[in-house]
């Protein structure tokens, strides 16, 4: 990081001032700093309260609008009653239980998704063969939404866990395949090349110097994979589930009850802030090379 | 300085098209372990081409290229992996117990103490240097340079000169060098070859003793007619001295 510094020339005669401009002498009169272009700096606290400003006045717009009555309760509850089913369902432990089994569900078909994609993306970005015998499959594959395959998934798996887990593995592989095939593609070939020149192939050449190369693009995939994955995850809990979040919002759309609504819609917001979070520790974990390049 | 060792170098009837552009038209060249062979050429005359044609990175249109097995390329740009530390770099492809070899080869290029940096952190020269490191770890028998000077600047490249000078002194590989530049190829080779149309134009001894100084080689006489010799033969016009 550079830091804006002050030139010192001796004998202070020329001296000049990074800002301000005030000619100091006669022969320096037409002399001026040179005008900033470097990167405007700007204070944390400040970027932040910027950043929290416009969720908090959604927030406060909601509130106010709910307690003066000017958004009836059946358009959107108020913060207050989807503050006390939040409390609801903690208290008889349901919210735990729904959240635990939608996360196991999840973490499988993620876990089973983003690894074919990028064992997929790897063999493909890698190796001419790969990518002719890899890439229009998943191409075509990708122009499928995956919802349009939960029909033929049911007749398959039929309504249980396997279905549920298979889904959400399907939605997630395909970013993960497509951000981890443009990230090994994008590995500088000449390091390739030499990397090969030292006797590195195949699969040691993948994990040494390829994988590590497009980790930024592979954080950047699981990033999508898991909000992809959410999608999947509503989906495949809509049917034939018992516990789940999806479940609450399926309970929650046969009773009509809108705070049930809100707070589900409030607690998938929270998991992708959450992955959002994560992911971004993981790429300062596990990118440290980029050290001070800031990841924003 | 001991003789030159057995052939590691075997280059016969070497010739390479791209497309209608014949660029080395029937090469022959011997390169044997502890010579330092430098190859000159105005841009374009396939100086690099033989060079990758020696790395496997390419192959010949006719002709054979036989070299000995260990063969590792520096190439001008350090080509180093962003996201591995320095040591692991240098010990890139090689087991976990080549790591001593590896910190006493940053040390020889005067890195010790690095081995835990980001290539990113380094400056240019450094990064030459670690890329040095990483061809010399390896047992080789071969060692080819991509005008691996080219991107320093003058005070750096001075000093990464004498350092492979005095490394290729100590391990005697067969050494093919890439340059453009005279002066560089007469103070580091033992021999020096002008290709231009595809084919060598000489192939000159450099018979002076080393090490060999920059300063005082630029007044040396001998120095003086190697040099203007080869220019010549790179169609530079001289006037008189």
């Amino acid at each position: 990081m550079t830091v804006e510094t002050i030139p010192e020339e001796p004998g202070g005669v020329q001296g000049r001032r990074p800002v301000g401009g005030e000619a100091v002498s006669p022969d320096t009169g037409r002399l001026r700093p040179p005008a900033w272009l470097g990167r405007r700096r700007r204070h944390p606290a400040v970027s932040l309260a910027v950043r929290l400003s416009v969720p908090l006045a959604l927030l406060a717009a909601w509130w106010w609008g709910s307690a003066t009555g000017r958004i009836p309760p059946d358009v959107l509850t108020g913060p207050g009653a989807v503050l006390s089913a939040f409390k609801e369902l903690v208290s008889t432990g349901q919210l735990a239980d729904y959240v635990l089994a939608s996360a196991r569900r999840t973490g499988l078909g993620v876990l089973l998704g983003c690894g074919a994609g990028l064992l997929l993306g790897v063999a493909a970005g890698l190796s001419a063969l790969g990518e002719e015998l890899i890439d229009p499959t998943l191409q075509m594959k990708r122009a499928v939404p995956f919802l349009a395959l939960v029909p033929l998934f049911i007749s398959w798996f039929g309504v249980g866990e396997t279905f549920k887990v298979v889904l959400i593995a399907v939605a997630a592989s395909a970013p993960m395949y497509a951000y981890t095939y443009l990230g090994v593609r994008g590995v500088d070939r000449k390091v390739v090349e030499a990397a090969r020149g030292f006797g590195l192939h195949g699969p040691r050449l993948a994990a040494s110097v390829v994988i590590p190369s497009a980790l930024p693009s592979v954080l950047m995939a699981l990033r999508i994979s898991l909000s992809v994955s959410l999608t999947g995850l509503i989906a495949a809990e809509q049917l034939g589930a018992t516990e789940g979040i999806g479940y609450l919002v399926t309970l929650a759309q046969q009773y009509y009850r809108n705070d049930y609504m809100v707070l589900c819609i409030l607690i998938y917001a929270l998991l992708g802030l959450l992955i959002d979070l994560v992911i971004r520790g993981a790429e300062r974990l596990a990118a440290p090379w980029r050290g001070q390049v800031a990841v924003r | 300085m001991s003789g030159p060792g057995e052939v590691a170098v075997r280059v016969r009837g070497l010739t390479k098209r791209f497309g209608a552009a014949t660029v080395l038209d029937g090469i022959d060249l011997d390169v044997r372990r502890g010579e330092f062979v430098a190859l000159l050429g105005p841009s374009g005359t396939g100086k690099t081409t033989l060079l990758r044609l020696l790395a496997g990175l390419e192959r010949p249109d006719a002709g054979t290229v036989l070299t000995a097995p260990r063969v590792t390329t520096v190439y001008q740009e350090p080509r180093l992996v962003v996201a591995k530390r320095v040591l692991a770099n240098v010990t890139l492809g090689l087991p976990r117990s080549a790591r001593e070899q590896g910190r006493r080869a940053l040390a020889e290029v005067g890195l010790a103490g690095r081995e835990r940096d980001w290539p990113a952190t380094l400056s240019g020269g450094e990064a030459q240097r670690v890329a040095l490191a990483r061809a010399l770890v390896r047992d080789l028998d071969v060692l080819l340079l991509d005008e691996p000077f080219a991107a320093l600047d003058a005070l750096t490249r001075l000093q990464a000169q004498d350092l492979v000078a005095e490394l290729c002194a100590r391990h005697r590989p067969a050494v093919v060098l890439v340059t453009h530049d005279v002066d560089e190829a007469v103070r580091l080779a033992d021999r020096v070859a002008v290709l231009r149309d595809g084919a060598f134009a000489v192939d000159r001894a450099i018979d002076l003793p080393r090490p060999r100084d920059a300063l005082s080689g630029a007044a040396d006489p001998a120095v003086q007619e190697h040099r203007r010799e080869l220019l010549t033969h790179l169609g530079v016009a001289l006037s008189s001295p």
